[in-house]
């Protein structure tokens, strides 16, 4: 043990210091995506790695998100661990073909695994506009094969990305650009990793179930603590993983609390939430005491200007509403 | 449309392949030819029988090009297929009883029953396998071809593609990539005039495909895909340019698709004079001269190797015949890989 006095870490730090020790740990993983060399990739999530790991290890690509994560299935195929980086999650939809389609698809069709890991920044509250903010977890949500995660702590950011790294399968791993330098913690010295597949009760309560995930979070908890005040006991359940989601632990709180709101920031309709509120309605309706509420954005497009986008994005209001609504049932 | 060959011929390969072919390579490419074309054949009488229930897409006509890309290359190699490219398949060491099984939707068939056709794989042969949505085979080429370089291995891929696949954005950004990196990927691409319906003219905006490849700084060539002697010594030749560290190659190969797009399609887009005019021009009727012409094999000889390819194709077919569907609930194996399988290099 070392006396060091213990750092809070950001969650971007997280980020980094896993990919960093992964990198140390196991000389398969290499990372691959647009200006991740000298730049240090937009948000620096990278910096310095290519003069510490060299650069056949850290690539640059030409702007071509099809091509290179073409690229990374191919040589997750020959036994690499490419991770990949999307410059914004948006950007995501121009190799939609090569994650849907191949990477997905590989291991059912004919055995061959996809060890890779996607890196999306997502999500909005940082005036990014239409194609710098989406969450566009849902669009892969729907495809077998794949495997989801959006932390969002740092320690589950850390623990999340080595999971994703070790797994075998294609991990697309949604970390959220609001929560980079706002989150932070003191994170464990040792090696550690938070399991796939696994959701976290973040805030234990009696009276009603808030599902939720990722910068929703640090919300649905700042709500929590007003509601408190009230009487009315939140439980906040951090999805963590959305793809394979951990129905147990929804079912679970849910059976205790009989009351649910889920709660995402992508937009409603087709949503994440929908599915959890099938799930819930069909393996819970006899604990429910009141509706499933959804708390979503709209469905439009993420806008630009702050008030839209003030307006746009779910808001502790939004919480307070919805759990003033169910506690009267 | 430019189907001048001699145009843009590169070098002294062209001029005598035979000569650069040893008789038992040459035979050996004769039998792989003989097989492809005997083994698609019996697929399309088992298609028209109605015993295999999905689609099939033959490379009749054109199986020089996997046979002879396939035949140049080592064992640690890999290869991106397309959807006609039975004789690479072959070669790799994909067996006609495996092939036929995949066919006829059978569990022992190499994705046991999970995919149609040519859509088979096997990484410890080196074969990806073919991904319906064309071109999305190029980036896997590149990547893996990426992790040979990383890995320092002197291992070659290569990729094939249709004329039509190379109007897809991953050709480029694959043809980009890899040459951007010097990567160790030979691309092949089978210019057979039409895609589906589509005639070249409509597919693109200069006279050969190579036009593209130029754009990426890619040496390219233009050849006859016909002739199973000018694909191989150029794949030889090529393959070793990649394993030596210089980077990427794309190679044109100047066909006709014989048949139609599948073999639902009649094909009578297809001008009758230009089929006709292809048909004088059959890869396995240019070895079967060439092999007599240099006095390599007479026709006994090829008796011989056709007997014994075909009693392989009846054994093969009554393999799959006689071969287990797949039960229902299988369908729920596979989706997610719990261990990772070892690759074979
Ligand atoms: C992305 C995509 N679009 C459409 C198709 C349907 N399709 C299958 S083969 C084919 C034509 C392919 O032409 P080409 O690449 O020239 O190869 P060929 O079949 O002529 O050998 C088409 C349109 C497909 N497989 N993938």
């Amino acid at each position: 043990m070392t006396t060091a006095i213990s750092q809070e870490v950001t969650y971007l730090e997280a980020i980094s210091q896993a990919l960093d020790e992964e990198m140390s740990r196991d000389e398969r993983v290499f990372l691959l995506g647009e200006d991740i060399g000298p730049y240090g990739g937009a948000f620096r999530v990278t910096e310095g790695f290519q003069k510490k790991f060299g650069d056949w290890r850290v690539l640059d690509t030409p702007l071509a998100e099809s091509g290179f994560v073409g690229a990374a299935i191919g040589a997750a195929m020959m036994g690499m661990r490419p991770v990949v980086e999307m410059q914004f999650a948006d950007f995501i939809s121009c190799a939609f073909d090569q994650i849907t389609e191949v990477a997905a698809k590989n291991h059912y069709r004919w055995g061959a695994a996809v060890p890779m890991v996607i890196r999306a920044p997502y999500g909005g509250g940082i005036h990014g506009g239409p194609f710098h903010s989406v969450c566009p977890e849902a669009w892969f949500f729907h495809t077998p094969g794949l495997k989801l995660v959006a932390p969002s702590t740092p320690y589950d950011a850390k623990g999340l990305l080595k999971a994703a790294i070790r797994d075998n399968n294609p991990v697309i791993y949604f970390e959220h650009k609001f929560l980079y330098r706002r989150a932070k913690e003191v994170l464990p010295e040792e090696d550690y990793i938070v399991p796939i597949g696994k959701a976290d009760v973040k805030r234990t309560g009696r009276d009603i179930s808030l599902i939720t995930y990722g910068a929703m979070v640090p919300l649905a908890l700042e709500a929590a603590e007003i509601l408190e005040k009230e009487a009315i006991d939140l439980e906040v359940v951090d999805l963590r993983t959305l793809l394979p989601l951990d129905q147990e632990a929804i079912l679970e709180s849910v059976r205790k609390t009989s009351k649910v709101i889920v709660l995402h920031e992508a937009t409603k309709t087709g949503g994440i939430g929908a599915e959890i509120s099938a799930l819930i309605s069909e393996y819970c309706f006899d604990h429910l005491d009141g509706p499933i509420l959804r708390i979503a954005a709209p469905d439009t497009p993420v806008p630009y200007s702050p008030p839209l986008e003030e307006f746009f994005l779910p808001k502790v209001d939004d919480v307070l509403r919805a759990a003033r609504q169910l506690a009267t049932y | 449309m430019s189907m001048d060959i001699e145009r843009r011929e590169s070098p002294e390969d062209r001029r005598q392949p035979f000569s650069k072919v040893s008789k038992a390579d040459y035979l050996q490419l004769y039998y792989y030819l003989f097989l492809t074309r005997t083994l698609e054949d019996r697929v399309t009488a088992l298609y028209r029988q109605g015993r295999i229930v999905g689609g099939v897409y033959t490379s009749h006509g054109m199986e020089a090009i996997s046979v002879g890309y396939a035949y140049a290359l080592e064992a640690g190699d890999v290869i991106a297929p397309m959807h006609r490219d039975m004789g690479a398949f072959l070669i790799r060491g994909m067996k006609p009883k495996e092939i036929l099984a995949q066919y006829l939707g059978k569990r022992t068939g190499p994705t046991k029953g999970k995919d149609a056709n040519v859509h088979m794989g096997d990484l410890k042969r080196g074969i990806f396998a073919f991904v319906s949505h064309l071109a999305d085979n190029l980036p896997l080429a590149t990547g893996a071809a990426l992790a040979f370089k990383i890995r320092g291995q002197s291992q070659v891929v290569v990729a094939n593609t249709g004329d039509g696949g190379t109007s897809r954005g991953d050709f480029h950004e694959a043809l980009n990539f890899a040459a951007v990196r010097k990567l160790p990927v030979v691309f092949f691409c089978c210019n057979n005039q039409y895609a589906y319906s589509t005639p070249l003219e409509l597919q693109m905006g200069t006279p050969d495909v190579v036009d593209r490849a130029k754009a990426y700084g890619i040496p390219s060539e233009i050849i006859d895909g016909n002739d199973v002697a000018v694909v191989y010594v150029t794949a030889q030749r090529v393959i070793k340019h990649a394993r030596e560290g210089h980077g990427p190659s794309f190679i044109e190969c100047k066909t006709m698709r014989m048949h139609g797009h599948a073999e639902h399609d009649s094909a009578k887009y297809v001008p009758k004079e230009l089929l006709e005019e292809w048909k004088r021009k059959d890869p396995i009727l240019k070895v079967e001269h060439a092999l007599k012409t240099m006095g390599y094999a007479d026709e006994s000889v090829l008796m011989e190797i056709q007997e014994r390819v075909k009693k392989e194709i009846d054994t093969a077919v009554e393999f799959a015949e006689e071969s287990p569907l797949p039960e229902g609930p299988e369908t729920l194996e596979g989706v997610y890989a719990e261990t990772l399988e070892e690759v074979h290099v």
